[in-house]
């Protein structure tokens, strides 16, 4: 992956926008954080191949970006994300690495379904 | 001496750090070892340093460390049940005990290594661990393994009591130190650290590396 260029993203937010899409939306602190810090409050949440069509997107913020797609009948949006790339599969993939390089968030678009 | 051992974990690199000591011990004696892994770490969070994985291309380098770490352990059976990372607890329990139940008729161990359930963290360390308790359970009592269990939650020996296997694996050290590096995807981030205090003996390093604790499982009375 590399690091976000948010006008490439743009670009390709436009580009995808009315399409059939399926998407990929996960959070994670890890299932650690917990054992790791006692008092730590985990949450998660994590949703492979759902289907989505968006009317228009956007990618916002100075760096960790936030992209919010508008839906015909709702939303989705993901914060915290620093790096993308679009794979031989041409999937569209956005990952959120904190500090440590640990994926805290990823948020993705694909035409195809992705493996199970 | 066991006949077979059969190693229950849901993800590459649960057999790292607390059994390739022990594995070791049971491959370099010349006794077959069956390694069932359920998933492949779909959703670790370490990506590599620098980055070398992203959601996607994860499960596929994973494999490719758990094959070497297999290797290295001299597994020859790897059996993959092709689940998905942090959905064990969710899945149909009785489909996942009957599977764990055909392999256990199929390489008839007499001993299994899996974690203990209720006492190993993470939900899929406890779901496949209850799972494997549950195929036991369906075994005649005369016929059954000996089951030896893998504890670290906060507290466990206050509950559990001492681990009742203690095995000192300070001659496999440096083997169990290259299954650990092979899974780089996921350790690359502690991995020197780790190695420098080991050669610096750091004692609590020392221990981990050398020392394998497990519960024996009381199958009978659960
Ligand atoms: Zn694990």
């Amino acid at each position: 992956m590399k690091p976000i260029d948010p006008r490439l993203v743009q670009e390709t937010i436009s580009e995808y926008a009315g399409k059939e899409l399926y998407v990929h939306l996960e959070t994670t602190n890890g299932a650690y954080a917990s054992h790791n810090n006692q008092g730590f409050f985990s949450v998660g949440t994590f949703l492979r191949n759902a289907r989505i069509k968006y009317v228009q997107g956007k990618i916002t913020g100075e760096g960790p970006y936030r992209i919010g797609l508008e839906l015909e009948g709702g939303w989705a949006y993901a914060e915290g994300l620093t790096d993308w790339e679009i794979d031989s599969q041409n999937q569209i993939l956005f990952a959120g690495h904190d500090p440590d390089g640990k994926l805290a968030i990823a948020f993705q678009l694909s035409e195809k379904p992705f493996r199970k | 001496m066991e006949d077979h051992v059969l190693v229950i974990f849901p993800h590459p690199d649960d057999e790292a750090f607390g059994v390739a000591g022990t594995i070791l011990s049971h491959t370099q004696s010349g006794t077959p070892v069956t390694y069932v892994c359920l998933t492949l770490g779909e959703m670790g969070r370490n990506m590599g340093r620098p980055l070398i994985a992203n959601r996607e291309t994860l499960p596929d380098i994973r494999l490719k460390e758990l094959e070497e770490a297999c290797r290295l352990l001299g597994i020859e059976d790897l059996r993959r049940f092709g689940m998905r990372d942090k959905t064990i607890e969710f899945t149909d329990e009785g489909l996942l005990i009957d599977r764990i139940s055909e392999v256990i008729d199929d390489v008839k161990p007499s001993l299994i290594i899996t974690f203990y359930p209720g006492y190993a963290v993470h939900p899929d360390h406890n779901a496949t661990a209850a799972a494997v308790i549950q195929a036991v359970k369906k075994i005649q009592p005369d016929d059954r393994p000996t089951v030896h269990a893998l504890a670290f939650s906060e507290g466990c020996e206050d509950i559990l009591g001492e681990p009742d296997i203690v095995h000192d694996v300070s001659r496999f050290s440096s083997q169990k130190m290259k299954v650990i590096e092979a899974h780089q995807s996921q350790t690359a981030g502690v991995f020197q650290t780790m190695k420098q205090r080991f050669l610096d003996q750091d004692e609590t390093v020392m221990e981990r590396m050398n020392t394998e604790r497990f519960w024996t499982f009381p199958v009978d009375k659960s």
